[in-house]
């Protein structure tokens, strides 16, 4: 039979190790439904646990009501009914630890405490009595040091037993006085409407007014009146609110126990090392320095351009050597083996479609390891914690975490590690906010495009690239200020009230295993939307019809007896080119969709086919933009290879833009949709198709109504476009900007905190 | 009415009532700042907000908006 072990306790306890120890690699991670919270399960080592599984639960601090992870958690606890809970809690931190375990031990389910982190309560001088702690909570307690690998073994065998017997642990009530009679009343009260395992659980989330516990118990209207009779005589009794009254019953309670069971070897005020470390790290004086080198070395190594930038050099080498010769190669081989001739569909498909796709998602695997190697060990000693406290200050202005830090820093090198790295802010609201705003920011990718225009349009003048990173922020901090106005974003600002945890030596398994997870988990969930939509984009542009014939447009471009002086001619009307200017690109699918859908861009001042068409070819990589440009204004490649911004095709690129619409054209490709990778990347972030395509949408949105702006409204004051509808439509828009952005916005109230909380429970 | 936010560094104080509503009230007591609890605070993030303090053991920070409900004495 199978047996179910759920493992909680606080964030910073030491689950994740105790998780890792207790299952090795046979781990099996996704996400719990309809959220972003992640979900870890994993069978028990060893032979004769196998039909043991460890189900992780999110590290939390209470069962309130009020964050995902909490609500995900006591739903699991109360609608599956593991076998036995696992409670890991930090021997060094006991007291507040201990108050999530007087919430688990009302489940009445069979639980074991794995008291963690013993080696360093021995080092600091401290003592725990176990036998004592043990009989007060009436649980069996386990000593154990999670990172050491210390005493899992016997955790292992006493809640394998603890599941097997199915006794459930003797609570003791935590409650005195007023309070455990209102608590007995509303029992009787509950008696018939709850399972009776979870009667005393229930009547205590009755008495705290937690409207998503009596959701679940359809109390008749009568019984909700009497529960409420019953809050208000204790409330009145003791002269404080209920939830205040439980809480407080509650670390009452847990502080008897520690006085009796934990004695302190360090005097009180004597500072720990860790106390020693975060004096200097985050001084008042010192603290913004330390920041900045800390952040200016992960950026320097992972995403830098240097000689020390082990991630560049790494994804570099993956796209110029072995997705760029190697692998092409062996298939070039390989296929020529098979007599599948260069030109052929399959060649294509195989070469440029498939190759191609999977290239781009492996391109950025490298240098998202190393990146998140480095967040990781961040993590685990304790700095990112520290990151918030620092930059909390700013960020909270525009409706971020001080964690979105990170991910904007990271997106200047590469958008799809930055994407990955929001995954450090806990706060889902936060979260989806940073999804879709980091990569407004300039990454690697989209140089090229703001030197193709500066170089261009604009005789190189440094100011256009510096407006792009002006530009890229400056849509960050307004997005940020626009969005959490909405009902969606809006809700109290998530509690900031935050843990800094000790600071540790990070574990080298555990650091390895985190930058693996998020690696593979890239690689896993984001990786077929690239390939597919890199095949999609392959297809568009090779297929064509010409004269009739339809097939690879580069091939029917050969034969003679097809493309005939009066198709040549027909075309370069159609397409609005010069007759020698013709070429195969022209008379593709993409072409045609492109000259089809070019109106859309016309309020922006690009109405034209070949940045329509190289707008979507960027959608497979930034850089395309460039790259496709060179084929459309038909630059000769025989010659030599078209420089990284497009050198050669300035002249005649600058003849068709005037100033204003380039300009607007480089925010339009900067701000829109990012590419298919940091697509995959937010999809699998997100981990919901709707939230996914509202990013995007929002993306595009917001690059469509700024480029409109610039261009109508620039154009009018520097006189280059005159007044007309699309300078009213720039005024208009410019005013719902301002309005959006001065509007007092959506009011929250405490209902309103986590929308998503509802969800997870229903 | 003295609240935490006026606490000056590296003092300390006792919690006497837990002041506002909702969420963020019921996260600080989570956390275990609840009525009677001695409180240390301990120094104030470079940028001016928020601030850390020492509670049952334990770091802990909070944005100074949030500090001004937590009555101490």
């Amino acid at each position: 039979m199978e047996i179910k072990i759920a493992l909680a306790g606080n964030p910073n306890s030491g689950k994740t190790t105790l998780f890792n120890d207790l299952t090795g690699s046979r781990q099996y991670v996704g996400n719990w439904p309809g959220v972003t919270v992640e979900k870890k399960e994993g069978k028990l080592k060893g032979a004769e646990y196998k039909d043991v599984i460890i189900q992780d639960l999110p590290g939390i601090y209470s069962l309130s009501p009020y964050t995902l992870e909490e609500v995900v958690s006591r739903t699991y606890l109360v609608t599956e009914k593991p076998d036995a809970i696992i409670n890991i809690v930090d021997g060094t931190n006991i007291e507040r630890n201990l108050y999530l375990t007087t919430q688990l031990l009302e489940l009445h389910i069979p639980m074991i405490i794995a008291l963690n982190m013993m080696d360093l309560v021995r080092k600091n001088g401290d003592h725990v009595d176990v036998k004592a702690l043990s009989d007060a909570l009436g649980c069996e307690v386990v000593e154990l040091s999670a990172l050491k690998g210390e005493g899992t073994e016997g955790l292992v065998k006493k809640a394998v037993a603890a599941a097997k017997s199915g006794k459930s642990t003797e609570a003791k009530d935590v409650l005195t006085g007023e309070a455990k009679d209102a608590v007995a009343k509303i029992e009787s009260v509950l008696a018939g409407s709850s399972d009776q395992r979870f009667l005393h659980f229930n009547a205590i989330k009755a008495f705290e007014r937690d409207e998503k516990a009596l959701e679940a118990l359809h109390l008749s209207a009568d019984q909700k009146s009497q529960i409420e009779a019953i809050i208000k005589d204790a409330e009145k009794a003791l002269d404080d609110d209920s939830e205040s009254i439980i809480t407080n019953e509650r670390y009452n309670y847990i502080t008897g126990i520690t006085a009796k069971a934990v004695k302190k070897g360090r005097a009180k005020g004597e500072l720990s090392v860790s106390d020693k470390i975060d004096r200097i790290v985050t001084n008042r004086i010192l603290g913004l320095p330390i920041f900045a080198v800390i952040m200016f070395f992960i950026y320097a190594i992972a995403m830098g351009g240097w000689s020390v930038s082990i991630g560049t050099a790494a994804t570099d080498f993956t796209n110029d050597v072995i997705f760029g010769e190697w692998v092409p190669g062996f298939f070039d081989a390989l296929l020529g083996l098979l007599h599948v001739e260069e030109g052929t569909v399959l060649y294509g498909l195989i070469q440029d479609g498939i190759v191609a796709g999977v290239g781009a998602v492996i391109g950025f695997v490298p240098q998202m390891l190393v990146l998140f190697l480095l967040l990781a060990i961040l993590e685990d000693i304790g700095y990112m914690a520290r990151v918030a406290f620092v930059m909390d200050r700013i960020f909270r202005q525009f409706g971020l975490s001080g964690k979105s830090f990170i991910p904007c820093l990271v997106a200047t090198g590469c958008g799809v590690p930055g994407v990955m790295a929001s995954r450090t802010i806990e706060n889902e609201r936060d979260r989806k906010m940073t999804l879709m705003t980091t990569t407004f920011m300039p990454c690697g990718a989209k140089l090229p495009i703001i030197g193709l225009i500066a170089g261009a349009v604009f005789g190189g003048s440094p100011w256009i690239a510096a407006s792009a990173y002006f530009i890229g922020i400056g849509s960050i901090v307004l997005s940020g200020i626009i969005l959490k106005k909405f009902k969606a974003f809006a809700g109290i600002p998530a509690p900031f009230v935050m843990e800094l945890p000790a600071y540790h030596i990070p574990s080298f398994v555990g650091v390895l295993r985190a930058t693996w997870e998020r690696g593979w988990s890239f690689i896993k969930r984001a990786g077929s939307v690239i390939v597919i939509s890199s095949i999609i984009i392959w297809f568009l542009s090779s297929f064509g019809s010409v004269n009739g014939h339809f097939g690879l447009v580069d091939n029917l471009f050969e034969d003679e007896s097809i493309v005939t002086d009066t198709y040549v001619e027909q075309l370069a009307e159609k397409m609005d080119v010069p007759v020698e200017d013709v070429n195969a690109m022209d008379a593709s699918l993409l072409a045609n969709v492109g000259n089809a859908v070019s109106f859309v861009f016309r309020p922006l001042g690009f109405g034209n086919w070949k940045p329509t068409v190289a707008t979507v070819t960027g959608l497979v990589a930034k850089e395309e933009v460039v790259g496709t440009f060179g084929v459309l204004y038909n630059y000769d490649d025989s010659e030599e290879e078209l420089g990284e911004e497009g050198d050669q095709i300035w002249d005649r690129v600058a003849a068709d833009y005037t100033p204003i619409a380039a300009f607007s054209f480089m925010i339009f490709n900067l701000l829109c949709a990012p590419c298919f990778a940091a697509i995959g990347a937010i999809k699998r972030e997100m981990n919901n198709a709707r939230w996914t395509w509202a990013a995007i949408g929002y993306m595009t949105g917001w690059a469509y109504v700024l480029a409109l702006i610039v261009y109508n409204l620039g154009g009018l004051f520097v006189g280059e476009v005159s007044f007309g509808v699309g300078s009213v439509a720039g005024i208009l828009l410019l005013a719902a900007l301002l309005y959006l952005l001065f509007r007092k916005g959506y009011q929250a109230t405490a209902e309103d905190v986590n929308p998503n909380a509802v969800k997870a429970n229903a | 009415m003295n609240t935490l936010k006026d606490v000056a560094i590296g003092q300390s104080a006792t919690i006497k009532k837990l002041h506002g509503e909702g969420p963020t009230r019921r996260r600080i007591m989570d956390m275990g700042l609840t009525k009677g609890t001695e409180v240390y605070v301990r120094k104030v993030a470079p940028l001016g907000d928020p601030i850390e303090l020492t509670v049952r053991g334990y770091e802990l920070t909070v944005r100074k908006a949030d500090a001004e409900y937590i009555e101490v004495e």
